[in-house]
C-alpha cells in the first residue's frame, strides 16, 4: 500500500510503481475526470499537475510522484485559475463533445497560474499538447483571454 | 443512463412508456442546471402520471422530463431537443430534467431512418415536426385539463413557464397540479403549432445541458462506467483485415501481476487484469502467432490501382439532363480526376464497453449513436433474447459516424461470455485506428465544356466503396448509393446538360460513415472543379459561381456575405491565396473561405477562415457557430494530414504520432456569420466537415497555380523547387 496525495486529500492505494498515474486514478482510485486518449503523451486528455505544473499521467510512472502534490480536473476547481477558467469556459461554452476538456482546463489552469496574462503565443505553446477532436480550439484561445481578463 | 457517477437511479420504463419498450430497465440521468442539482430520485420517474407520449412525463410535483431520441456526442442535441419541445409544451425550461431514451425503433425511431440512430445531421430536421406537436399536444392536455376544473372554455386559457392562466380571471395552476387531470384527457387529433414569431427559447443562443459536469470530471462517458467487482480488458485482433488468431503462448502474460485472464477467440486475444495497465502490460507479454489470410498481400497503391481501372468503366445513371454528350462534344471542355484517401475517425475517446453478463440478462454501457444495434448485437453474441438485454447509453466522447457500428458491443460481449465478473473493454489508441471502418477512399472524375464563360454540359462520375448498401441495404436500390452521389445529385449550379453516374468498387478495407458523409467527396471534387473551370473561363471564382446560382437564391446571398465578410479582392501577400466553396449540403446553405498561405517547402499555414450559413431556423444560434468552427477544423485537419495506408494488409498508421491533428498553434481565426432565416432548419454537425477542404485546396491554387487533385495536400508538390 502507498499514498499519494490528491487534490489536497490523502488516497492509499496498491500498485506496481511503474504503473502510469493515469491508471492508478482512473481505474484504482475510480476518478475518471482524468482521460485516456493516446497513452503515449501526444494528445494532452490526461494532463494533471504535479506541485502546479502540468504533466502527461499516461507516462507518468506512479512511483515517480512520491509526495508531490497532484491536481485532477475534479480538484482543479479549489485554485484560483482553475476556477477561472471552468467559468471563462462555460461562460463561452466553449465545449462539444468533452471528452478532451479535462486536459484542456487543466492546461489551460497551469497556464495562467504561471502566465496571469498570455498572448497568443504563450496559449499556442501551453496548448498545443492537447488535441480536441471537436475543434473547440477557437473558444479555448478565446476562454483563456476571457478567464485572463477576470483577475 | 447516467450523466455522473452518483445519480444512476433505476426506474421502470415498461410501466412509463408501455409494452414497446424492449429494453427493460433505464438508467436515469439528471442535467445539473442552473442551480438544480440534485439527482433524479426513483419516485420522481416512477410516479408521473403525465406521459402524454414518448417524449414527455410531468409529475405531480411538476417535475417535468423530457426523453431524448437523439444521442449527445458534443453536437449540442439534448439542448436543441429540450428547446424544441419546451418552447411548445410552454414548460419552465429551467428546470426540466432529461433523460436518454431506452432502445425502441418504435417510439424513438428516427424518423428519417426508421432506427434509433443519430448522424447524418439530420437530428434537428427529422425531429423537429414530431418534437412540436410531441410538446403541442401534451400542452393542449394540460390547457384541456385547467379548463375543466375552471369550467371555462379551453381557448380562453394560455400556458407560459409551466403554468396553465386564465386571464379573465387571474386563476393559474401548476403543470404539477394538472399531470393527473391531464393524464386522462385525450391527446387531441391535430393541434396548432406556435408561430414562429412567439418562440420564446428557439432562435435564443441558450446554454447547453450536458457542458457543466464536463468542466469538473463528473460528466460520465461510456469508458468512464465502473462496477462493483468489474476487472478491466484490452484487445488485440490481427493487423490484417479478416487475420485470425493461431497461437498463443500467455505463459509470460499470466506472470505480469495483476493478470487475471487470457481470453482467446478465433479473431482476437483479450487480456483480463485488474486495471487497464495490467491488461495492456499482459497484452504486450502475449506471443501471439497469426493466421493472416487472404489480404496479407494488399497495399495502398493497389487498392489505388483496383479504384481507378473501376472508374474507367461505366456507372450506373444516378441522374441525367439534357444531352451532354452533345453538349461536351460541342464545347470548350476539360475533366479532371479527384482523389480523396481512406480516413479513420480519431474519437477522442477510444473504443470501449461494458458488459455484465449473467445467464439470463446482459446489461450494455456505452456510448453509442445506434441503441436499438448495440441491444440486437449483445443480444446475439450472449446467446440472449433481446428483452433480456439493457443498454445504458452515456455520453460520448466523439462519435464522428464510428459510434454508428456496433462491432464493440458483439466483441467485448463474447469476451464476457469467458469471464464471470463485469467486464470494462477498452480498446488502445493504436487498436481503435487500426480496426476502424474507414472513411472510404473515393476517385470522382469530371468532365464539363464552356459556352460563353459558363458551364454547357458536365458529367461526374462518382468511384467507392458503399456504406449504405452494408450499412442499410433497403436504401441501397438500383446500384445507387444516394449517400456518395448526394451533394452530385443536388448540383446547386444551374447547368442545362448534366449527367451523373455512381460505380461500386469495394476495397479490401472496412468501410463505414466519416463525418461529412458523401458530400465530403462530392462537395470536394465539385468545388474544385469549379475553380478550374472559373479560371479557363478568365472569371473570378466567386463571380463564376454566381453566376449560375441562379436558382439557388439561399446559396447566392451566403455567397455574397462571405464575399464581403472575408475581403474576398483584397490583395494578400505573395504566395497567399484565399478560397472558397459553396454548398448545399444537409438542408443548410453554406459559403466558405479560407485564405492560407505556402512557404518554399510546401507548407501551408491557415490564415483566416470565414462561414455564411442560412441553416433556416437555427434552434440555438450558438451552436450553430460553434459546430461549423469545428467542424471546419475536421475537415482542414483531414485535408492537410489525413490518410490511412496500407501495407502487407495492415494500417500503417497508429496513433497521434502518425495520424496527425490540428493543433491550436495551427489554427485561424474562424467567423462564422449566421444568416436570419425563417425556413425550416437545416443540419449542421457535417457542414462544416466537407467545406473546409475544397476552400483550402481553392486557397493553395490561387496563392501557387498548383491544381491539387489529391487529398491530403501534396507539400512537394506545392513547394518552390530548386532549380538546380
Amino acid at each position: 500500500m502507498a499514498t499519494l496525495k490528491i487534490n489536497g486529500e490523502t488516497k492509499d492505494f496498491d500498485a506496481p510503481d511503474d504503473m502510469p498515474l493515469l491508471w492508478v486514478l482512473r481505474d484504482v482510485l475510480g476518478m475518471t475526470g482524468t482521460k485516456y486518449g493516446c497513452g503515449i503523451a501526444q494528445c494532452g486528455a490526461c494532463t494533471v499537475h504535479l506541485d502546479g505544473q502540468p504533466v502527461r499521467s499516461c507516462l507518468l510512472p506512479v512511483g515517480e510522484v512520491r509526495d508531490r502534490a497532484i491536481t485532477t480536473i475534479e480538484g482543479v476547481g479549489a485554485t484560483a485559475a482553475g476556477a477561472k477558467v471552468q467559468k471563462a469556459w462555460l461562460d463561452l461554452e466553449v465545449i462539444q463533445c468533452g471528452y478532451c476538456q479535462s486536459g484542456q482546463i487543466m492546461s489551460a489552469a497551469a497556464l495562467l497560474a504561471a502566465t496571469p496574462n498570455p498572448d497568443d503565443a504563450d496559449i499556442d505553446a501551453a496548448m498545443a499538447g492537447n488535441i480536441c477532436r471537436c475543434g473547440t480550439y477557437v473558444r479555448i484561445r478565446a476562454a483563456i483571454k476571457r478567464a485572463a481578463s477576470e483577475a | 443512463m447516467s450523466f455522473t457517477h452518483q445519480s444512476p437511479l433505476v426506474s421502470s420504463r415498461r410501466k412509463l412508456l408501455g409494452a414497446g419498450i424492449a429494453g427493460g430497465l433505464l438508467f436515469a440521468f439528471h442535467l445539473p442546471v442552473r442551480g438544480q442539482d440534485k439527482p433524479l430520485k426513483v419516485s420522481d420517474v416512477s410516479t408521473g402520471p403525465f406521459a402524454p407520449n414518448a417524449f414527455i412525463r410531468i409529475d405531480v410535483t411538476g417535475k417535468t422530463t423530457l426523453v431524448m431520441p437523439q444521442v449527445e456526442m458534443g453536437q449540442g442535441i439534448y439542448t436543441a431537443i429540450a428547446m424544441i419541445l419546451a418552447e411548445e409544451l410552454d414548460a419552465d425550461y429551467t428546470t426540466v430534467a432529461l433523460e436518454a431514451a431506452p432502445p425502441s425503433d418504435k417510439l424513438y425511431g428516427n424518423p428519417a431512418f426508421g432506427i434509433q440512430a443519430t448522424g447524418n445531421s439530420n437530428s434537428v430536421r427529422a425531429f423537429w415536426m414530431p418534437l412540436r406537436k410531441a410538446g403541442a399536444s401534451a400542452r393542449a392536455m394540460l390547457i384541456q385539463a385547467a379548463a375543466v376544473q375552471w369550467k371555462v372554455e379551453p381557448s380562453a386559457c394560455s400556458a407560459a413557464s409551466g403554468e396553465v392562466i386564465h386571464a379573465a380571471s387571474g386563476r393559474r395552476l401548476s403543470y404539477g397540479a394538472l399531470a393527473e387531470a391531464a393524464g386522462r384527457q385525450t391527446p387531441p387529433a391535430d393541434v396548432p403549432l406556435k408561430d414562429p414569431k412567439d418562440f420564446t427559447l428557439i432562435g435564443k443562443p441558450l446554454k447547453r445541458f450536458d457542458t457543466p459536469a464536463k468542466t469538473d470530471g463528473k460528466a460520465i462517458y461510456g469508458i468512464d462506467v465502473m462496477l462493483p467487482g468489474m476487472k478491466f480488458a484490452t484487445v488485440a485482433s490481427c493487423s490484417v483485415f479478416g487475420g485470425k488468431v493461431g497461437k498463443v503462448d500467455d505463459t509470460a502474460a499470466k506472470k505480469v501481476p495483476g493478470v487475471r485472464q487470457v481470453v482467446v477467440l478465433d479473431d482476437l486475444v483479450a487480456v483480463v487484469g485488474d486495471h487497464m495497465w495490467a491488461a495492456r502490460k499482459g497484452l504486450e507479454a502475449l506471443n501471439i502467432t497469426w493466421d493472416e489470410g487472404a489480404n496479407a498481400g494488399v497495399n495502398s497503391a493497389a487498392i489505388w490501382d483496383a479504384l481507378r481501372k473501376a472508374s474507367a468503366g461505366d456507372g450506373v445513371v444516378a441522374k441525367s439532363t439534357g444531352d451532354v454528350a452533345k453538349a461536351l462534344a460541342g464545347g470548350d471542355t476539360i475533366e479532371a480526376a479527384y482523389e480523396l484517401p481512406f480516413l479513420a475517425h480519431a474519437m477522442m475517446e477510444p473504443l470501449n464497453c461494458t458488459v455484465r453478463l449473467t445467464p439470463d440478462a446482459c446489461e450494455i454501457w456505452i456510448g453509442t449513436q445506434v441503441m436499438t444495434r448495440v441491444q440486437s448485437e449483445a443480444a446475439k453474441a450472449a446467446g440472449l433474447p433481446l428483452e433480456k438485454v439493457t443498454v445504458n447509453n452515456h455520453l460520448l466522447g466523439g462519435g464522428f459516424g464510428r459510434r454508428l457500428e456496433a462491432d464493440m458491443v458483439a466483441a467485448a460481449v463474447r469476451i464476457a461470455r469467458q469471464v464471470d465478473t463485469p467486464l470494462k473493454v477498452v480498446w488502445t489508441r493504436e487498436e481503435d485506428t487500426q480496426h476502424d471502418v474507414y472513411r472510404p477512399a473515393y476517385r470522382d472524375t469530371i468532365s464539363a465544356s464552356l459556352l460563353n464563360g459558363r458551364i454547357a454540359a458536365w458529367k461526374y462520375k462518382v468511384t467507392g466503396s458503399s456504406v449504405l448498401a452494408r450499412w442499410f441495404p433497403p436504401a441501397f436500390q438500383k446500384g445507387i448509393d444516394i449517400d456518395a452521389v448526394d451533394c452530385a445529385v443536388d448540383m446547386p449550379y444551374d447547368i442545362p446538360n448534366f449527367h451523373v453516374e455512381y460505380v461500386r468498387a469495394e476495397p479490401p478495407v472496412p468501410t463505414g460513415f466519416w463525418r461529412g458523409v458523401g458530400p465530403n467527396n462530392n462537395v470536394f471534387a465539385i468545388e474544385c472543379f469549379m475553380d478550374e473551370l472559373a479560371r479557363k473561363a478568365g472569371k473570378d471564382p466567386i463571380a463564376f459561381r454566381r453566376d449560375m446560382l441562379g436558382k439557388q437564391p439561399r446559396l447566392q446571398a451566403a455567397l455574397d456575405l462571405v464575399a464581403r465578410k472575408s475581403n474576398w479582392s483584397d490583395t494578400l501577400p505573395a504566395r497567399a491565396g484565399r478560397g472558397v466553396s459553396v454548398q448545399p449540403a444537409f438542408g443548410s446553405f453554406i459559403a466558405t473561405v479560407v485564405e492560407a498561405e505556402v512557404d518554399e517547402r510546401g507548407e501551408v499555414r491557415l490564415r483566416r477562415v470565414t462561414s455564411a450559413v442560412d441553416t433556416g431556423i437555427a434552434v440555438n444560434p450558438d451552436t450553430i457557430v460553434a459546430q461549423l468552427q469545428g467542424g471546419l477544423i475536421f475537415g482542414l485537419t483531414a485535408a492537410l494530414y489525413g490518410e490511412i495506408t496500407i501495407a502487407n494488409g495492415r494500417v500503417e498508421q497508429s496513433n497521434f504520432n502518425d495520424y496527425r491533428m490540428l493543433r491550436i498553434d495551427e489554427v485561424p481565426p474562424i467567423e462564422v456569420h449566421v444568416i436570419k432565416s425563417g425556413e425550416a432548419p437545416g443540419g449542421i454537425g457535417e457542414t462544416g466537415v466537407t467545406a473546409g477542404p475544397p476552400a483550402l485546396r481553392n486557397a493553395i491554387y490561387a496563392a501557387t497555380g498548383v491544381a491539387l487533385r489529391r487529398l491530403p495536400i501534396d507539400k512537394e508538390a506545392i513547394a518552390v523547387r530548386s532549380k538546380t
